[in-house]
């Protein structure tokens, strides 16, 4: 595909906006937030639906089992926080009063990431997509942009159970189509070639399709692949793209550790051993700095896709 | 349901207790039998609670304290959601009856509980749901007392009366014994009743073995979200078991079991 840019706009705006819109629609649906909705934009829903708006303040544990008694109630709560706080903090929370009674309950945790920026490694969550993704019956989503994360939402509260969505904070390009099908558990390839596999989520599948087109340019085809369902993941479409192009990379805004990587060499470890060159961070925390200076400083940029794609290119004949 | 009927049921949640968790070889007794007049006057008087009626008519009891499961299995299958006899396949493989409470796996539970101050957070989210559904479905909380060490029991008590659930009750099992030893040594919870008028409840302290007391307490019209301080023994109705901390966790052997058994006239 050509990248086609449509506007720039943060994750967080894009399921603060759907959220509002899914609760026009449906009066079963609830919100809460732990003071954080100007910032997870969950305020959109509490200003047109106060009633079914519960700000719980600074306390997460008891907002992600209020969530758990409000789903009892037969309401489908969305609770939003920091991911950090959220997957972090009340993760026995979420473990016990959530998924050990299977409710249906939906987390949409922003701030993931080095992408928080500023505020550094204490709020950079990159670690709860393995958290999450470890817990039995959880769904996990990750949007890639604006467009993906309205239709995350949307099938996260159509779906029956518990569902975590991780919402980037900084703005960042919309560049899928409006009418690209959003289905839990499907890849969905954006870029076909022969040469080496991306395999990304988040915001790195933007970064990856940059890197293909600056790949391309040296001679060098590469699939990408967009993981936003990470649990369940599409092996079918992983190992397709591992048989196809011998050599794969993963890219993911968390740790290299229990996330998308981890989970792609579940999948090819068993049923397709292949090269495989997992890109995230590296074991270690984040920092403060820009999003930006980030992202390039822990290799996470097209710019570090690239080198590596080379690298996998010539390494494995 | 007369003053005798009603302590006739604790009785047989007592029995059933010493026999279950004696047969599982596995369980907690003190903090189970603590509690039998509490769960005996919450199922078969305060609240809307017949197996008949469809599960959104019926009040809702979350049991925080969830390692005393076995007196919650007992007055459910005395309430009718199961047949008796099953309570004595508490913690096998396969059994219905989990050695905490699982809503999944058993008819009449309402919430999975048992990782301690979550399930009062759980009916603060239930009572939140009863009053937008518009219904005039009763929620209660059993709660323990060690249980009010953990940060989220507070952060659960600042929700209920920050949202004025009026249709909550909040009823603490207050037996003053934890694992490691009494609560006052292991970390004091100091003038509980304070703490809580402090927090914006309703508070109503009652000898947790009256009956007579608890349905009184029960019946009090509040504006506050209501919390029972039902001061209770660990341990109750087995001499030998009563305010002993070692048997917060222990299960009775076979001797110490038919003992008990005799002392509750089983």
């Amino acid at each position: 595909m050509t990248i086609n840019i449509k506007e720039i706009k943060a994750i967080r705006v894009a399921t603060g906006a759907a959220l509002a819109e899914l609760g026009a629609e449906r009066k079963d649906i609830v919100a809460l937030d732990a003071d954080l909705a100007h910032a997870t934009m969950s305020c959109t829903f509490g200003e047109k639906f106060p009633d079914r708006f519960f700000n719980c303040g600074i306390a997460e544990q008891n907002m992600i089992c209020m969530a758990a008694g409000l789903a009892i109630s037969g309401f489908v709560p969305v609770a939003s926080t920091f991911a950090m706080f959220g997957a972090g903090r009340a993760y026995e929370q979420v473990r016990n009063s959530v998924c050990y009674p299977h409710l249906n309950v939906k987390l949409v945790f922003s701030h993931s990431g080095l992408s928080v920026g500023e505020d550094g490694g204490s709020h950079q969550a990159i670690e709860d997509i393995s958290l999450m993704r470890s817990i039995p019956g959880m769904t996990v989503l990750v949007p890639c942009d604006g467009n993906e994360a309205r239709k995350a939402l949307r099938a996260a509260v159509t779906f029956k159970g518990p569902v975590y969505i991780r919402a980037a904070r900084l703005p960042s390009p919309v560049f899928t189509a409006d009418d690209a099908p959003f289905e839990i558990g499907k890849a969905v390839t954006l870029r076909e070639g022969g040469d080496v596999a991306i395999i990304a989520t988040g915001l790195m599948v933007y970064q990856a399709l940059l890197a293909a087109e600056e790949l391309e340019k040296t001679g060098i085809q590469a699939t990408v692949l967009n993981i936003h369902s990470i649990k369940p993941i599409d092996r079918q479409a992983i190992i397709d793209v591992a048989r196809k192009t011998r050599r794969v990379i993963t890219v993911e805004e968390h740790s290299v550790i229990g996330g998308l990587g981890s989970a792609v060499a579940e999948v090819l470890s068993e049923e397709c051993p292949t090269a495989l060159k997992r890109m995230g961070v590296q074991d270690r925390f984040g920092q403060s700095g820009t999003p930006e200076a980030l992202l390039d400083y822990y290799g996470l940029t097209s710019k570090h896709i690239v080198e590596t794609a080379k690298e996998v290119v010539e390494r494995v004949k | 349901m007369t003053l005798g009927e009603l302590q006739e049921i604790s009785r047989q949640i007592r029995i059933d207790v010493v026999r279950s968790v004696g047969t599982a070889k596995s369980g907690h007794v003190g903090g189970a039998v603590s509690c039998a007049e509490i769960l005996a006057t919450l199922y078969f008087n305060a609240m809307k609670s017949d197996p008949a009626l469809p599960a959104e008519q019926r009040d809702k009891c979350v049991l925080s304290k969830g390692h005393a499961a076995p007196a919650l299995y007992s007055v459910l299958a005395q309430r009718g959601f199961f047949p008796r006899e099953e309570v004595l396949t508490l913690r096998k493989l396969g059994s219905r009856l989990q050695g905490h409470p699982d809503m999944k796996k058993t008819p009449g539970v309402d919430a999975s509980t048992g990782s301690l101050g979550q399930g009062v957070s759980i009916s603060v989210g239930m009572a939140l749901g009863a009053r937008l559904h518009g219904s005039q479905q009763k929620i209660f909380a059993v709660v323990g007392d060690g249980e009010a060490q953990e940060g989220q029991f507070w952060e659960a008590m600042m929700a209920a009366a920050h949202y004025k659930l009026t249709n909550l009750t909040v009823v603490m099992d207050n037996n003053g014994l934890q694992i490691d030893g009494s609560n006052d040594q292991v970390m004091s919870l100091g003038d509980i009743k304070a703490k809580l008028l402090a927090f914006g409840f309703e508070v109503i302290e009652v000898d947790g073995h009256d009956i007579p007391q608890l349905l009184q307490a029960y019946t009090v019209k509040t504006t506050r979200p209501k919390f029972i301080l039902a001061h209770t023994v660990k341990g109750k109705g087995i001499s030998f078991m009563e305010n002993q901390v070692g048997w917060h966790g222990k299960a009775p052997n076979a001797e110490e079991m038919q003992k008990a058994l005799a002392e509750l006239g089983a």
